[in-house]
């Protein structure tokens, strides 16, 4: 299985995997401190500092590593939490079914009925901007996702054979709802966790860009941008950089989840 | 009653419903979490003798549920409040540039609509051909970049480094249309390539899945010509899941303008309310966010209502 690994998914997975490990080992690869002052504003690039430095001459490759390690952290840590809640929300509502059901799979729809940027941008108005709770509002805005997925996914392995002989046997909830439901579950679930990855990605950088996500001095993706995109009329392309490690991540990620997705389809036979 | 009337009216119903549930689930989400207006206007750290003064003034001691339909009672009257930081009308201000970011929305929505449906049209002629494959690539590429992020790409190539179009997209009332179309030509450009990568992805997938269907073989076995096949048999089927696509999308393109709108400087409805939500101008963010959040009802309800309209089934029941 693993031998047969397509070249895509192959380039997808070294890419990916490039990422974690810089933003884990941030502070051994980055030339010089997060928010060290090493040289002129937006200094050209040159032997000493690979990209150049940025709007107040701190040295750009640091700050995207140093922003790498943040924007995929926040990213992360907001998946998991989406994904833990939708999609233990999302089985529960399946194995229940009638009024616990409903109550749930309405108040979803009435969450999606808003664009989550306009909900996070009326939240943000309101409490205070701080990592733990930019985490916290995009996690669960966008929980309704993997709620609606695994729900959809759940209801129709509810009904097979193999879960009503476990109900006969005399399982309780947690036994059907871990033991057989959520093995079946799980291919469309890790496939579409990589999708909700970018998106919250995206999320973060957009939110980092209009003033509303990480503070200075600590670096992201989007701030980065912000910082740097008064030089762009001068012809400095510093802020376009971001634009570059996002794309390449979102395309690596990408790649993987469509392998996955694709290795698990052709498995059993067709079911997505 | 004819069952399309019924099935229409239903729809219009939920909507208005979805639209009620959203203006309170905005509000009571200013009212759930910790901090209020007060608070925002004063800062962290006011005196809690200032705060209960302020909060008496703007009448925020009343109970949640009051201050809620009396807020509501102003919005269906058009009347949406002061804003906290220069006691502006709200209503006014949000005229103005609600007019503004229409404007953009739509000269992008008409680039951008047939394009796309053109783009999946061809992506599913040549399919799995280089022109399909080429189409592939670059919605891949736009859809893993952020909004923001293709604004300042596009400004960097074409504003800086060709020299057309400003960078800023300045507008007022004493520009004629013509003057208005070259300020917004590049936010348009950017939101153009926003959501034609979706739309036309989507479209495809529409189309293909048609294609799959017996009556198309019929019509291959025939011996029609591909494009015959798709015009006359795909097409005329396909278009309630592409109105779908389209509204989904342009709804999409409405989030789209806030972060366009705060990239080119452009005085619209995005860039009001991301500045309110710096200043933690409560009244104006709730405001903004129920106007956001009703257009994007709407299209949504109007996808639906085309799609009920478009299905010969319901038009003509037995």
């Amino acid at each position: 299985m693993i031998k047969n690994i397509p070249l895509s998914a192959l380039i997808g997975l070294i890419f990916t995997g490039a990422y974690f490990f810089v933003a884990i080992a941030a502070p051994l690869i980055a030339p010089y401190g997060m928010a060290e002052v090493v040289g002129d504003v937006w200094e050209p690039a040159s032997s000493k500092h690979l990209l150049g430095t940025d709007n107040i001459g701190r040295d750009l490759l640091t700050r995207m590593i140093y922003g790498g390690r943040t924007t995929i952290f926040i990213a992360a840590a907001a998946t998991l939490l989406s994904f833990l809640t939708g999609t233990s929300l999302g089985l529960l509502a399946a194995v229940l079914g009638g009024w616990a059901d409903q109550a749930l799979s309405r108040t979803v729809d009435l969450i999606m009925s808003i664009p989550s940027l306009i909900l996070a941008l009326v939240i943000l108005a309101i409490v205070p901007v701080t990592v733990p709770i930019l985490i916290l509002v995009m996690g669960l805005l966008d929980a309704t996702r993997p709620y609606r997925l695994s729900r959809s996914v759940a209801v129709d392995i509810n009904v097979m054979d193999y879960v009503e002989a476990a109900k006969l046997r005399g399982e309780g909830r947690a036994w059907i709802i871990f033991r057989e439901i959520l093995p079946n579950a799980l291919s469309p679930l890790v496939a579409e966790f990589g999708l909700r990855f970018i998106f919250m990605v995206l999320f973060i950088s957009t939110l980092s860009f209009l003033g509303l996500g990480v503070q200075p001095p600590l670096a992201d993706w989007g701030g980065i941008v912000k910082e740097n995109k008064d030089g762009i009329v001068y012809g400095i392309g510093a802020a376009l950089y971001p634009a570059v490690a996002i794309a390449t991540l979102a395309i690596s990620v990408n790649l993987v989840a469509d392998w996955v997705l694709n290795r698990t389809t052709s498995l059993k036979g067709g079911r997505g | 009653m004819h069952p399309i009337i019924k099935l229409v009216s239903q729809r219009l119903a939920l909507g208005l419903l979805l639209l009620f549930g959203a203006s309170a689930l905005i509000f009571g989400l200013t009212e759930a979490l910790p901090g209020d207006a007060a608070q925002a206007v004063l800062g962290q750290s006011a005196t809690p003798e200032a705060l209960a003064n302020l909060r008496e003034e703007m009448g925020l001691n009343r109970p949640a549920l009051t201050r809620y339909f009396e807020w509501l009672g102003g919005i269906v009257q058009g009347d949406l409040g002061q804003s906290l930081t220069n006691k502006l009308d709200i209503a006014e201000s949000i005229g103005k540039r609600l007019g503004n970011t229409l404007f953009l929305a739509c000269v992008a929505a008409i680039v951008s609509v047939p394009l796309a449906i053109f783009l999946g049209l061809l992506a599913v002629r040549y399919r799995n051909r280089w022109p399909d494959k080429l189409i592939s690539a670059i919605t891949l590429t736009t859809v893993s970049i952020p909004e923001f992020l293709i604004g300042y790409v596009v400004i960097y190539y074409v504003s800086v480094k060709l020299g057309w179009f400003s960078s800023l997209a300045m507008i007022n009332d004493s520009m004629s249309f013509g003057q208005k179309l070259n300020a917004i030509a590049l936010p348009a450009f950017v939101l153009t390539l926003v959501v034609l990568a979706q739309m036309m992805r989507m479209t495809r997938a529409a189309i293909l899945n048609l294609m799959q269907s017996a009556y198309i073989e019929t019509a291959e076995l025939k011996g029609l010509s591909t494009f015959q096949v798709i015009a006359r048999h795909a097409f005329p089927n396909a278009i309630s899941p592409i109105v779908n696509v389209v509204m989904l999308n342009l709804a999409y393109l409405v989030v789209g303008v806030v972060v366009v709108e705060v990239v080119f400087v452009y005085p619209g409805m995005g860039q009001y309310l991301v500045d309110a939500v710096t200043k933690r101008d409560v009244p104006v963010v709730l405001a903004c966010g129920v106007v956001f959040a009703a257009v994007y009802i709407g299209l949504n309800m109007v996808a639906d209502i085309v799609s009920i309209l478009a299905n010969p089934r319901l038009r003509h029941p037995k």
